[in-house]
């Protein structure tokens, strides 16, 4: 990066003379142009937004008497109050990061292991593998809850045998359910990235450690894992982002099983608040949820990154 | 930053050579990856297989295996489902195909110029802007849903198109691809030729640098055409009309009838099926495009 601004700072300070003035100026232009449409949409459709939640999440609505007419006043952090008061949104909460724990891991171990073999000399048919392993990631959250919401009933399953002894879909397994349909869709997902940066590395490292009498599992270890880390730390960034934003398969399985609350999870819990409506409590759900996100990925980013420097 | 394209093809060459393995570890790893292909493509054999049955044979038949009518239930299933309701099932592909398609289609043009802008120009509060879309791809789109509905609640437009297709073009995760891999495919030498010929910034762009940058335009649309497609909250909470639902939404609002009319369940297989078919063609029909593009993003 350093080497292309330094290319191009000549350009724009030459700006002085007559001809490169016009240069600069069209240059000027053509960035604007180029920004301009993201820009804009980027502050309607995303900060805005957010700005505005923050207004709604401060306001609350008053009534004079039972009967007045609702108004909305500035209530400070009213509803902020209530969302800590909020029991019910901090098990939600609570249940996504214990997911988060044990789904995120599980799914890009099989997502490193499975990028890692597609690029060891042991397959055969790596292509097929390739296709057959990202091809759930083609399926939406909400078919895919479909999908496995039929696969885990006692009456329509398949597996008959094991889904009329196993309540896949009773309060103590629903959580794990679900992360089953989340690791289906994704793994592949995942893998791929992690192999694409596996694909990346140069192969004169290998052969060096080859000679240095290095076993296919010493280099998978030492040198390929340590290689790819940037990549499993950007799976990781998505993922934990997805988790905490669970709502489509949650929500749909909620027609096969009774075991998930509408407040099962923190957006279901702003879905649920909202059609209440009571969209100052959703708004400060909301805004608590991004910030809750927007830092725990920030933190996770900065953790991994101070690791992999070290 | 090292070089983004290594054709997947070629490079598997490459690493394929190595010392012989063992018997054992080969089939090991053979084992592990017939296992789990079983895993992943189980489902969807099974929808595929469940979509050729009439209602009563999906629970009386062998699950995972056709009946001897499958080709022609299949094809009944199918006429049923675009007939129901006066065709409300196309209707829906049709809205997510226009959501998707053009909302993708859009939305990878406006990142690609932000992108390149933000790589291949100097200006004021570059960084800046570089920092903010970086911190926008950290803020999920599904926290904005509620927000975006009291937005679009206060100009009165939630429940119609604008409502869904709108926020769908922007992506924060595109300018950061685009501006990756102009930055490494984009040389300025040639951006130099074309300047020193006369031609403008824009057309340069479009005529010469968006070739070369072919394979992360190709990533970004995929992607935020699955995204697109695949999004749930924002419709969910925009749209009360089912004639302007994406087929997600509307398969999601049958599940959710199904106890009250049980004939939709053979609906909502096939249609799940449907649903899903374009996209896995999609997929490998441009495997060769984005699988390079993906390495572009990774590898930073």
């Amino acid at each position: 990066m350093a080497t292309l601004n330094q290319a191009h700072t000549p350009l724009l300070k030459a700006g002085r003379s007559p001809h490169t003035a016009h240069k600069g100026r069209s240059t000027r232009k053509a960035v604007a142009v180029f920004v301009a449409p993201f820009a804009v949409l980027f502050l309607l459709f995303y900060a805005a937004p957010i700005i505005f939640a923050i207004i709604q999440s401060l306001l609350t609505v008053e009534r004079e008497g039972t009967f007045g007419p609702p108004q909305q006043i500035f209530g400070g952090f009213s509803q902020y109050v209530l969302v800590f008061q909020d029991q019910a949104f901090w098990a939600s909460v609570g249940r996504v990061l214990l997911f988060g724990v044990v789904q995120v891991p599980v799914m890009l171990g099989l997502a490193l292991l499975f990028a890692l073999l597609l690029d060891s000399p042991l397959l055969r048919g790596k292509k097929f593998f390739r296709l057959a392993f990202f091809a759930p990631y083609a399926v939406p959250g909400v078919i895919a809850a479909i999908m496995w919401g039929f696969l885990y009933s006692p009456s329509l399953s398949p597996f008959g045998v094991v889904t009329s002894e196993v309540n896949f879909l009773g309060g103590s397994l629903v959580l794990w359910s679900i992360a089953n349909i989340v690791t289906w869709v994704y793994v592949g997902y995942n893998m791929l990235i992690i192999y694409a940066s596996l694909l990346a590395i140069p192969t004169e490292i290998y052969e060096a450690a080859r000679l240095d009498g290095a076993s296919n599992a010493q280099i998978a270890w030492r040198i390929k894992i340590p290689l790819v880390t940037p990549a499993i730390i950007l799976t990781g960034v998505f993922s934990i982002i997805g988790t905490l934003q669970l709502l489509a398969e949650p929500q749909t399985l909620r027609s096969f099983s009774s075991a998930i609350s509408s407040t099962y999870t923190p957006n279901l819990a702003v879905y649920t608040t909202a059609s209440v409506p009571n969209y100052n409590l959703a708004a400060a759900f909301s805004v608590v949820l991004a910030l809750a996100t927007f830092v725990l990925s920030f933190v996770f980013l900065k953790a991994t990154q101070r690791k992999v420097s070290q | 930053m090292s070089t983004p394209t290594v054709p997947l093809s070629t490079a598997e060459k490459i690493h394929s050579r190595g010392p012989r393995e063992s018997v054992m570890s080969r089939a090991a790893a053979m084992l592990i990856m017939g296992v789990f292909t079983l895993y992943f493509l189980t489902p969807i054999w099974w929808l595929l297989v469940t979509s050729t049955k009439a209602g009563g044979e999906i629970t009386r038949t062998a699950p995972l295996w056709f009946t001897p009518n499958s080709i022609s239930t299949f094809f009944a299933n199918l006429i049923e489902l675009f007939q129901y309701q006066d065709g409300l099932f196309i209707k829906w592909l049709a809205n997510s195909a226009l959501y998707a398609g053009a909302g993708a289609l859009l939305g990878t043009i406006i990142a690609a110029m932000c992108g390149y802008a933000l790589a291949k120009y100097e200006f004021k509060r570059r960084e800046i802007i570089f920092n903010v879309v970086l911190s926008g791809v950290l803020v999920p789109a599904t926290a904005l849903a509620l927000p975006l509905f009291l937005i679009f609640s206060e100009v009165n437009l939630t429940n119609t198109y604008w409502a869904v297709f709108l926020p769908s073009l922007v992506s924060p995760f595109g300018v950061y691809l685009a501006r990756i891999y102009a930055a490494a495919s984009v040389p300025d030498e040639l951006l130099e030729a074309a300047r020193l010929d006369g031609a403008g910034e824009l057309r340069t762009f479009f005529t010469v640098s968006t070739r070369l940058m072919a394979p992360a335009l190709v990533t970004i649309f995929l992607f935020q055409f699955v995204a697109i497609w695949n999004n749930f909250f924002l419709p969910l909470i925009m749209l009360r009309d089912q004639a302007l639902f994406p087929v997600t939404l509307g398969l999601y609002a049958w599940n959710s009838q199904i106890s009250q009319i049980p004939e939709l369940r053979t609906y909502v297989i096939i249609g799940a099926f449907v649903s899903i078919v374009p996209l896995i063609i999609a997929f490998l029909g441009l495997q060769r495009f984005w699988s390079s593009g993906l390495s572009a993003g990774s590898v930073k």
